[in-house]
């Protein structure tokens, strides 16, 4: 466990998760929970739990992104203004 | 998810092509080593499920649903559940009513307890992993097709 690599990846995560929220894109927000759910399993393997990592770069990063990008494809691309 | 025949890119499908029987054996690795390593039926029936994904994506849905049709998955996702409870009640019956439900030491592939364990283990996760691979696969495919009521109204 290395401090300075922990605080990036969970700077970067918290920034990810930020952009996700506010984008009006939602390909792209999806895109972007694609990188949030990698750097998360980075973060698990960091913490020396390589199951959980392995857990989260295959359902997260693999098949959620699918999913969500087969939803988005489905239903319309752009957040509606309000 | 490209709808027309028409527009066809060379390099991902070759990439598609040469990636695909890779993806599906490192999931095979991943439930067979799920035992002693990181991995297990889960993560091995998401990662091979992930190539029928990418077929999808990089060929056409309809070439991927006649190559994994509709009664297939409701088939092996229903078989995938009957060896894990089957396994399970195995262990019931050669315990000989002591109950050890998941105990697969007591089920008699071999002469050895620990083997038996090892290898009723490797059939558990063989059980998750075709379960976990029908399931994922049938998310994709019902969020991605359209039905025919709306294949006449909106477009896209």
């Amino acid at each position: 466990m290395i401090l300075s690599i922990d605080l990036i990846l969970l700077f970067f995560v918290v920034l990810i998760a930020v952009a996700a929220i506010t984008l009006r894109d939602l390909l792209s927000a999806v895109i972007l929970l694609g990188a949030y759910s990698f750097l998360m399993a980075l973060i698990w393997v960091e913490l020396q739990s390589v199951d959980v990592g392995f857990t989260e770069a295959a359902v997260g990063a693999g098949a959620t992104t699918a999913f969500l990008i087969a939803a988005v494809s489905r239903t319309t691309r752009w957040e509606k203004k309000k | 998810m490209k709808e027309e025949q028409g527009e066809r890119d060379v390099i991902i499908e070759t990439v598609a092509r040469v990636m695909i029987p890779f993806i599906q054996l490192f999931a095979l690795y991943v439930i067979i080593h799920g035992a002693g390593g990181p991995g297990g039926g889960f993560q091995g029936g998401v990662v091979f499920a992930s190539g029928f994904i990418l077929y999808i994506i990089a060929f056409n849905l309809a070439g991927g649903r006649k190559r994994f049709p509709e009664s297939a998955n409701t088939i092996l996702s229903s078989v995938g559940l009957y060896i894990y409870a089957g396994i399970g009640l195995l262990a019931i019956l050669f315990s000989f009513g002591a109950a050890q439900y998941l105990n697969y030491g007591f089920i008699p592939f071999t002469s050895h307890f620990e083997e038996n364990r090892a290898l009723g283990m490797d059939f558990v996760e063989m059980g998750i992993g075709i379960t976990v691979m029908a399931i994922i696969a049938s998310i994709f495919f019902d969020l991605a097709e359209k039905d025919e009521k709306q294949k006449e109204g909106e477009d896209g």
